[in-house]
C-alpha cells in the first residue's frame, strides 16, 4: 500500500503540472519498513528533459538519499508523471524498474495527466524471467490518501 | 598498499552485501582502485557494479565529491584521502 498524505499528493500534483508537458519525477521518502507512510515527496530534476521519458538527476538523487540517511529514513519509491498515457508502467518503466540497483520493494508511483483529470496509481515491479513486459511482475498496490 | 582511503557511499540495495553499512572505507589512489578494494572486501558487490570486462555498468553512477566521474577521468579519476566516492543508481523510466 502507498500511504500518502493529501498534502504530499498535492505536492506531487503541483510538480507534475509544473513540469508539463515534460514528465516530472522525484522520490518518496519514508521509514524503511515496508508500507510505512510516506514522510515526503522530493521532486528531482528530470535530466532527460522529455515528455516521454524521465531520468532522475543523479546529483538530486544523491542529495535526497543523503538527507534521508541522515534522518534515519530511506528512499522507498519513485514517482513520475505520464503526460500522454495511462498511469500504468510502460515497457521502459518495467525495464528500468527491474535494474539491479532499484530495490524491488520500491513503490513505482505514476501520475497520469493524459485526460485532464489527474490519476495516481502505484505498483511494485519485480524482475521477470524472460520478455520484460510479459514476464515481469507488475502488481498494483492500493493508494491511501491519509 | 595505498595510504589513501576513500569513504564509499553505497545505495540502499547494496548495503546488505556490505554488512549493512551506509558507508565503508576503501583504499585506493583512483576510483578504479577504490572499487577493486571494495569488491575484494565485499565480493557480493562486484557483479552489480562492474561487468565482466571490469567496466562500470550503465545503470551505475559514480561520483567523487559530487562530481560525475564521466566528466573527470572515469575510473582513472584520482582520489584523495577522505574523498567520498558515491555509488548511485541510475533511475529512469518512461
Amino acid at each position: 500500500m502507498l500511504n500518502v498524505s493529501r498534502q504530499t499528493w498535492l505536492e506531487i500534483l503541483a510538480e507534475a503540472w509544473g513540469s508539463y508537458p515534460n514528465e516530472a519525477c522525484g522520490v518518496l521518502v519514508a521509514r524503511p519498513e515496508i508500507d510505512s507512510p510516506i514522510v515526503r515527496f522530493e521532486p528531482i530534476v528530470n535530466a532527460a528533459d522529455s515528455s516521454r521519458v524521465f531520468t532522475l538527476d543523479p546529483m538530486g538523487y544523491m542529495k535526497a538519499e543523503r538527507r534521508a540517511d541522515d534522518e534515519g529514513l530511506a528512499i522507498v519509491g519513485v514517482v513520475h508523471s505520464h503526460t500522454h498515457t495511462a498511469a500504468y508502467p510502460s515497457p521502459t518503466d518495467v525495464d528500468e524498474a527491474t535494474k539491479p540497483l532499484v530495490p524491488p520493494t520500491w513503490h513505482w508511483a505514476i501520475v497520469s495527466l493524459a485526460w485532464g483529470f489527474p490519476e495516481l496509481r502505484s505498483f511494485r515491479v519485480t524482475p521477470g524471467t524472460g520478455d520484460t513486459m510479459t514476464a515481469a511482475g507488475i502488481v498494483e498496490e492500493r493508494v491511501w490518501l491519509s | 598498499m595505498s595510504s589513501t582511503t576513500a569513504l564509499v557511499r553505497l545505495p540502499t540495495v547494496l548495503r546488505p552485501q556490505a554488512g549493512g553499512n551506509t558507508t565503508v572505507n576503501a583504499e585506493g589512489e583512483t576510483v578504479g582502485e577504490v572499487l577493486s578494494t571494495l569488491v575484494s572486501t565485499y565480493p557480493g558487490l562486484g557483479p552489480t557494479i562492474l561487468d565482466d570486462d571490469g567496466d562500470v555498468r550503465k545503470f551505475v553512477n559514480l561520483y567523487v565529491n559530487d562530481e560525475d566521474i564521466r566528466f573527470l577521468d572515469q575510473l582513472d579519476t584520482t582520489v584523495a584521502d577522505g574523498d567520498e566516492v558515491a555509488i548511485l543508481p541510475a533511475v529512469a523510466g518512461g
